[in-house]
């Protein structure tokens, strides 16, 4: 994959590396990271805590003072770090699509929940069943969790139904909520505050956190929304 | 076995080193803003460095000991009273059944931490028990405390209640101020800040403004601007990482930060100055020092060593 040799690589502090491939939202370049981010955790080093894999981008999370403890050298540990995680992106031969599982998420559109349904149509200058149809004909890709426990970043919506998030956010949208952000869509896993145009509203627990997986939905999932009476 | 809260607190929050591993799934690390403060009074009671404290805010809660014990307070000087008589932070103090701590005035700072000999018993989530308020999960409940709670300690006091004569050292408490210059290494949009910002952010002084919380201090002062607008797509951020906001002003992400934004990173705070952050509180100044990441490294490394050196040196007295 020509991407790989095309990155960027900074620190975010003393304890955390990002490698950037490229500010853009695109399902191969999130299948490479979270690939990538497979092989750190699976090839752990001393110090290491955790993996982050965003959009098209992964950080590595450390203890710099582990790191350089059980290095003799005299390289830093962001030195340290970054050379391993190049190390593991030397044994990525190709982007291998591992099976997705496709789940399925029933969701009410009715007057009451779709709080920005109208505003969606009006701009895009499309009636609300045509948005509808134009929204539940895709499978999107969980993209990243991020912003609230469980809240998964989906993409990419049509382009004739992407819409700009609300000028001034909501101080309360409702738990299970399902919204959209310019070609992005997402859900609330929890009651918070928002600037995502509301079109649905789903039961599904998204965020169960006495569970072993606390989360529904992970990166990589693939999503198809169905709607419900 | 416990303490009560007699009076509310504003923000009184139990709180660990943090929650780590899963951030993937987008759950923040939470977690002491004033981690060195947390881990110097749990050093000095003997507790493990992990074991998690009652961060309080001002005005803080009035706490009843129902059972004698040993506890320490550190971080934020809220003029503490036992009963009627003022304590120091950063010792070791008893307290007996029926006790009564006070917090009377801000002396100075933001958030006081209260740990107690063997540590509370509390709910811990993913491998800690700090508390996370959105989730409504860890520490007590998930929530701030409140008149009426009662947490009971940990089985694990030790059973002589003499106050050993132990102090920690002056030099290795951070050096608090209303007006810190704090130490920065730069983040990934650093090199796109046009010469004059760049300039402006390492020499002028910020102001904290009213709007700053847990999750992050927005700071008032000179704009600042990129050589050109960068839209952004989200990845990871930090705490103490610092963003430059689409108006020119500058928010500082703390302990209950987002894991990922979209917003350009200037720099990050290193992690060693991140208590002299966490004591801010709106009005207060900051100004911002450039250090190399092996100075930032180095400067962890330095520190991580007097700790050990601590810890060696209370064992042995």
């Amino acid at each position: 994959m020509e991407s790989k040799k095309n990155y960027k690589i900074y620190s975010v502090g003393e304890n955390a590396i990002t490698i950037d491939f490229g500010n853009f939202i695109s399902p191969e370049l999130n299948e490479f990271v979270t690939n990538l981010a497979d092989l750190i955790e699976n090839n752990k080093f001393e110090g290491f805590i955790e993996c982050l894999t965003a959009y098209s981008s992964l950080t590595v999370f450390y203890d710099s003072y582990q790191v350089r403890k059980s290095e003799e050298k005299l390289l830093t540990a962001f030195e340290t770090v970054k050379s391993h995680i190049e190390n593991q992106i030397e044994k990525i031969t190709d982007t291998k699509s591992t099976e997705k599982r496709i789940i399925e998420i029933p969701v009410s559109f009715d007057e009451k929940f779709a709080l920005d349904l109208d505003f969606v149509a009006k701009t895009n200058k499309l009636e609300k069943k045509e948005v509808l149809k134009i929204f539940l004909s895709k499978t999107y890709r969980v993209f990243m969790l991020g912003f609230l426990p469980g809240f998964a970043y989906m993409g990419e919506l049509d382009e004739r139904i992407a819409t700009p998030r609300k000028k001034t956010p909501r101080t309360k949208i409702p738990k299970g909520s399902v919204g959209i952000a310019g070609k992005q869509t997402g859900i609330y896993p929890l009651e918070s505050p928002g600037g995502w145009q509301i079109v649905g509203k789903t039961d599904i627990e998204l965020f169960t956190p006495n569970d072993n997986s606390p989360t529904y939905l992970n990166a990589g999932d693939l999503i198809k929304f169905k709607k419900v009476k | 076995m416990s303490i009560l809260i007699e009076k509310t607190g504003v923000l009184d929050t139990f709180q660990d080193l943090g929650r780590f591993g899963s951030r993937k799934e987008g759950i923040n690390p939470n977690g002491a803003m004033d981690k060195t403060a947390l881990r110097l009074i749990n050093i000095l009671l003997g507790n493990s460095e992990t074991e998690a404290a009652l961060e309080m805010h001002f005005p803080a809660s009035e706490i009843k000991f129902e059972k004698q014990t040993l506890f320490a307070i550190g971080g934020a000087d809220f003029t503490a009273k036992l009963n009627k008589s003022p304590i120091d932070n950063w010792q070791i103090h008893l307290a007996k059944k029926n006790d009564l701590l006070k917090f009377k005035n801000k002396h100075f700072g933001n958030r006081c931490y209260l740990a107690i000999d063997g540590g509370y018993k509390l709910d811990e989530w993913l491998g800690s028990s700090s508390t996370n308020l959105n989730a409504e999960i860890g520490g007590l409940e998930g929530r701030k405390l409140k008149k009426g709670d009662r947490i009971d300690f940990n089985n694990t006091q030790r059973s002589n209640n003499s106050i050993p004569k132990i102090k920690i050292a002056r030099s290795i408490i951070p050096k608090y101020s209303n007006f810190p210059t704090v130490r920065i290494v730069k983040g990934s949009e650093y090199n796109d800040l046009t010469a004059l910002s760049e300039q402006n952010f390492l020499s002028q002084s910020f102001k904290v403004s009213a709007n700053s919380n847990r999750m992050g201090y927005r700071l008032e002062g000179t704009e600042l601007h990129l050589l050109e607008k960068k839209e952004l797509i989200s990845s990871a951020v930090d705490f103490g990482t610092i963003q430059l906001l689409p108006d020119g002003q500058l928010i500082i992400l703390m302990a209950d930060h987002q894991t990922t934004g979209g917003y350009p990173k200037i720099a990050n705070v290193i992690e060693k100055d991140l208590p002299l952050v966490a004591q801010l509180g709106a009005g207060d100044g900051i100004g911002f020092h450039l250090v190399s990441i092996e100075e930032a490294e180095n400067l962890k490394l330095k520190f991580e060593k007097d700790l050990s050196f601590l810890k060696i040196g209370l064992k042995l007295s």
